[in-house]
């Protein structure tokens, strides 16, 4: 039995001295396999008297699961720096860029108007469209502009012939909706505009959002009630401060403008304000009777709103665009600021 | 409109400070632009008088002064001004005055002369842009003074924005109205003395149109002094208003304007002749207008004022130079009548003039101001530069004061704009501020607006007026009944955020271009032109978007961006035979890398298929098959040039911009696609198929075909055969050279197959792989590839 520790403490150092796999598996083969030599152990058993058989057996099958035991965790150190080294060849740079698409973006002006067309949306007023060039009749005529009047002398139209012009404003959207609904009506039209004037804070095209709901019960405090929800939403700021200034525009009667709290300095007065504290941002009033008229809705039966915004200033003051022309000029570099996330 | 609060103040009590004014106004709907003083801050100024002036002992230009200015003794003051002479009094600012521009006033010696102070012209207290001399005080003013204070210099002006409707406040007398309507305090209209009449002189007067010019009043002076001095209260208040003083008689048309809103015009009596006409032009007539500088050709769309022989002025809008008056006219023609703005709509514009009177009668005057006007101007003139008046020479009879056509107004109706309802007695009392006549009726009122409103015509006007005096800001807010709301369009959003996503940056171009860019890019269209372009890079509009994509890409890559993916949406203007298309596009600019710059090495560079594969994944869920076609487009490059096609319809192109058109344009090599947004957006609502759960097989072949066979056609060819158990069709390597003959190339497929119902075996895959083998062999003579 002597021989057998004496085995045991062998197969232990071999064990312990097997490198890699393979020098292991000899040693297994050495000690456990069929021939081994503890296997041999179990062998040398029947000489021994049938007494003292199943002490010595134990003892062998002991030491041969000693020695399983060993090769077993030898094994497993084995395997773990095998992981290990592998591990540390495939290390990286995680420091090094990750790989991607190039980022792109959408137009500010784009995702103005798709916030102004949520806003809406949410209130139930549908998108609708109509031609940049459009004929007289629509883009003045309809609207309550007849010819010389000084409204016209406003709109610095570009004009094609004695007929066409290019839309001043996205009004004519609510003739258009109106010769082809009845009320009750509620449509937004977003979309592009041309004026004849170019200078620093003018573009000769830029983008309007027309806005028309009527119904038999509409009236100037939904006007309000609209716009000031909608500015506050647009701002994201609930205590946004509103005004409503009594102005003139040909379709609409009574005519509004709104100015909202300047929101670049909150009202103190400063530069983007010219210092009143405010900022006109759109255009409203009632539907002018004569405008229900050239459609031939009664308006008796049926009142409504009418307001347009400029979406430029609108995209300006949110962002804190200070150049009109930059949204026309397309620089990549401009653009990508307004990059969406997720 | 400039308004000067002192001004007002001698037609209404005024007691806000001049900001609360003009917020008052603002949000009456005469918005406030600015508010300026009257005079610059300036202090030690008084009024001088001028006793004695000695020459200078050592200086020729200079005059040694003795100036009364409420000191014990006259001071001394040295002045190199022209027009300095004893008796004449001018601002004097004594030492210690501080002017304009901090310019402090010390005692100084000038030639060795000790001077005490500067006489000063209106230039260098900041009353006028230029000055020749000092400025003249009138004789009335007492010596030392304040000069402030003589002058009322601590005045504000009110500069106020009018929109068109509300042409009555183009004068004070409107303006005042309008304030005691807001401030709710009662108007004290001046009153001013008879003119009297001591003439018997009279023009004979007659109006061709009476539609055109209802009234027509004239009246004769003799013996005036053109030379006269405008008083200075009179100048100062023209100073104010913003216009320039420049003769006594004109001074007093113009100042009647701005106090009543009535334009007035004097002609040089003896400069016409006895009979004034107004009539419509003629053809070959021609006027030219005052100040000499512009003749007009008159036409029969222009009303004017002639007299026998020819036309003296361009009705309301502008005088003749040869009937003006001067400086040493003694006779004169008053000219105050009414002309109807239909009469003068765009006719200043259409000669290119825009006067103040053109202003004011476009939008509409009071009529009852005729009469009014003319006692006014012929008592000043009188008062300024003497001589006699005759009796007026009228056409038309003298209006009533208020509107005959009667406008009804209902309570029900105030309610039903407005939301809320006003109390009978705030009805009232507003319309009747307004100068408005309110009779009680059954459902409400019954209004006549006054003369002066012109936007006052229906019971809407009347609503407008009842909720801007009460105040926007105090009438309710609510919001309208809830409808279901409004789902927002998913196709061309949903594209254009896969682009974005894609690296794509959206691009805003404008919608006219120049016309040589339009014939390059487009040869076979006549593109629709502006009649009157800002300028000739726009000045078509466009027929399709490359143009500025091209543009945008030159732009950038000018800026070192050459790594670009544009992509616009919007609209393309075709003539054609019916008239005009109007087509939404979406059209997209690629060029440089195909991936970000980074550390693995060179990127590849963006290619056709770049631009391919874009399209294909815009038209992903077009409603029909989505095909190629070789075709040639004139912007684009002769061998990389496709239609692309949906259910075999052209909706648009992709391909390389022609290398002429790189280098006209100046950008590097791009690739480009135009597809009709219609076509793309309108996808159907997805429909679910069900999923197999059986594996698919996947059996690769190379077939050798002939270098002529495009690729497309063979798996089109394949996708004709319909075969049930073929899932996809992958073309995984294209191969020519060594091992095949020069005109031959070897396409590799990867077919996918799968069942439904079971594992596939390989009699399956043998029998769909003969199938196609040997379509493609009947279609292409394609050969297996050993």
């Amino acid at each position: 039995m002597e021989q057998l520790q004496q085995l045991v403490a062998e197969a232990r150092e071999r064990i312990e001295g097997a490198t890699d796999l393979k020098a292991l598996d000899e040693v297994r083969v050495h000690y456990l396999g069929k021939k081994g030599a503890l296997t041999a152990q179990l062998k040398e058993l029947g000489k021994l008297p049938a007494e003292e058989r199943p002490a010595a057996g134990q003892k062998v099958n002991e030491a041969k699961t000693e020695v399983a035991g060993l090769i077993e965790a030898r094994k497993e150190a084995l395997a773990q720096s095998a992981l290990a080294e592998q591990l540390a060849g495939e290390k990286v740079d995680v420091t090094l860029p990750g790989r991607r698409l190039a980022d792109g973006a959408l137009h500010p002006i784009t995702q103005t108007l798709e916030r102004i067309e949520a806003f809406f949306g949410g209130l139930g007023f549908q998108v609708a469209e109509g031609p940049e060039v459009e004929d007289d009749f629509h883009n003045f005529e309809a609207l309550n502009i007849p010819e010389h009047h000084p409204a016209r002398a406003m709109h610095d139209t570009f004009y094609f012939d004695a007929h066409r012009v290019l839309r001043t404003h996205t009004s004519p959207v609510q003739i258009r909706t109106m010769e082809q609904q009845r009320p009750p009506l509620r449509v937004i039209a977003p979309g592009r505009v041309y004026r004849c004037d170019s200078d620093l804070t003018h573009s000769p095209m830029f983008h309007q959002v027309e806005g028309l709901c009527v119904d038999t019960d509409i009236t100037f405090a939904d006007l309000r009630g609209v716009l000031s929800a909608f500015l506050q939403a647009f701002f994201d700021r609930d205590d946004l401060a509103t005004r409503f200034r009594p102005s003139y525009f040909p379709f609409t009667e009574p005519s509004a403008e709104v100015d909202i709290q300047c929101v670049h300095c909150g009202g103190e007065g400063c530069r983007v304000c010219s210092h009143t504290g405010w900022l006109e941002v759109m255009g409203c009033g009632m539907v002018h009777p004569n405008v229900l008229g050239h459609v031939g809705i009664d308006a008796e039966q049926y009142t409504g709103f009418a307001f347009g915004l400029g979406v430029e200033r609108m995209a300006m003051l949110r962002h804190g665009v200070n150049d009109l022309r930059l949204f026309f000029d397309n620089d990549i570099r401009f653009i990508g600021q307004f990059g969406q996330t997720g | 409109m400039r308004i000067s609060v002192q001004w007002l103040q001698e037609w209404l009590q005024i007691d806000e400070t001049p900001e609360a004014l003009g917020h008052r106004l603002t949000m009456a709907g005469l918005e406030l632009d600015a508010l300026e003083p009257a005079a610059p801050a300036f202090s030690g100024v008084r009024v001088g008088h001028v006793v004695a002036v000695e020459p200078h002992p050592d200086a020729d230009r200079l005059r040694v002064c003795r100036v009364e200015a409420g000191e014990a003794e006259p001071l001394t003051i040295v002045c190199g001004a022209p027009n300095v002479h004893q008796g004449m009094r001018a601002p004097v600012a004594v030492i210690g005055a501080v002017l304009p521009g901090d310019f402090r006033i010390k005692r100084s010696k000038l030639r060795g002369v000790a001077s005490e102070g500067m006489l000063c012209s209106a230039r260098e207290l900041g009353l006028a842009e230029d000055a020749a001399g000092l400025m003249a005080l009138p004789e009335g003013l007492e010596a030392g003074v304040d000069l402030r204070e003589a002058l009322g210099l601590d005045d504000t002006i009110l500069e106020v924005d009018l929109t068109p409707n509300r042409a009555d406040c183009l004068g004070m007398r409107g303006i005042a109205r309008e304030c005691s309507a807001l401030l709710d305090r009662a108007l004290h209209a001046p009153e001013w003395p008879e003119p009297k009449v001591s003439l018997e002189a009279r023009i004979a007067v007659e109006s061709g149109d009476a539609a055109a010019c209802p009234l027509y009043g004239a009246r004769v002076f003799e013996g005036l002094d053109a030379k006269a001095a405008t008083p200075l209260w009179m100048t100062e208040r023209l100073r104010r208003a913003g216009v320039r003083p420049l003769s006594a008689i004109v001074d007093v048309t113009n100042y009647v304007m701005l106090e009543l809103g009535q334009p007035l015009h004097a002609f040089d009596a003896d400069r016409i002749g006895d009979q004034i006409q107004v009539r419509w032009g003629k053809e070959g007539e021609a006027l030219t207008l005052l100040g000499g500088d512009q003749t007009v050709k008159l036409s029969p769309q222009d009303l004017v004022i002639a007299d026998v022989e020819r036309p003296l002025a361009l009705a309301g809008v502008m005088g003749g130079a040869d009937s003006a008056v001067s400086d040493t006219t003694t006779r004169v023609v008053l000219e105050c009548a009414h002309f109807a703005p239909r009469a003068l709509a765009g006719r200043a514009r259409a000669h290119g003039l825009h006067t103040d009177a053109s202003h004011r009668f476009e939008r509409g005057v009071d009529p009852t101001l005729v009469a009014q006007a003319m006692a006014r101007a012929t008592q000043l003139l009188l008062e300024i530069c003497g001589g006699r008046c005759g009796p007026v020479a009228q056409v038309g009879e003298s209006p009533a004061t208020h509107g005959e056509q009667a406008i009804g107004l209902r309570s029900e109706r105030i309610q039903r704009l407005l939301g809320v309802s006003l109390e009978a007695p705030e009805v009232e009392r507003i319309l009747q501020a307004l100068d408005c006549r309110v009779e009680r009726a059954a459902d409400g009122w019954t209004v006549h607006a006054p003369r002066a409103r012109f936007d006052l015509e229906r019971e809407e006007d009347l609503v407008e007026e009842l909720a801007r005096v009460h105040g926007y800001d105090a009438l309710p807010q609510t919001l309208p009944k809830p409808v279901a709301p409004a789902l927002p369009a998913t196709g061309l959003r949903s594209l254009r955020t896969g682009l974005s996503r894609q690296g794509f940056h959206e691009v805003i171009s404008f919608s006219f271009i120049a016309r040589e860019a339009a014939s390059a890019f487009y040869p076979d269209v006549e593109p629709l032109a502006l009649a009157n372009p800002i300028s000739s890079d726009l000045a078509v509009m466009r027929p399709g978007l490359w143009p500025g994509l091209v543009t945008t890409a030159a732009y950038n890559q000018a800026r070192q961006q050459s790594d670009l993916r544009l992509f616009e949406h919007g609209l393309r203007f075709v003539p054609d035979a019916s008239g005009l298309r109007q087509e939404p596009r979406l059209a997209g600019l690629l060029g440089g890398r195909a991936s970000l710059e980074n550390w693995e090495g060179e990127a590849r560079r963006l290619d056709f298929f770049d631009a391919k594969g874009v399209v294909e994944g815009l038209c992903k869920r077009v409603d029909g098959t989505l095909g190629f076609r070789m075709e040639r487009h004139p912007a684009l490059h002769d061998g990389q040039s496709a239609r692309v096609l949906v259910a075999g319809a052209a909706v648009g192109w992709v391909g390389r911009l022609h290398p002429a058109l790189c280098e006209r344009f100046d950008v590097e090599p791009v690739f480009l696609f135009d597809l009709d947004a219609a076509a793309v957006t309108h996808a159907p609502v997805a429909q679910f198929t069900p999923l197999s759960a059986y594996p698919s097989i996947r059996r690769d072949l190379a077939l050798v075909v002939a270098d002529t066979v495009a690729a497309g056609d063979v798996l089109a060819a394949i996708d004709e055969l319909d075969l049930e158990l073929l899932q996809d069709v992958r073309l995984f390597d294209v191969y020519q050279g060594k091992g095949l003959n020069p005109d031959e190339k070897s396409l590799a497929l990867g077919l996918i197959l799968r069942a439904f119902d079971r594992t596939l075996g390989e009699q399956d895959v043998a029998g769909v792989t003969d199938s196609v083998v040997q379509h493609l062999q009947a279609q292409f003579n394609a050969t297996l590839r050993q």
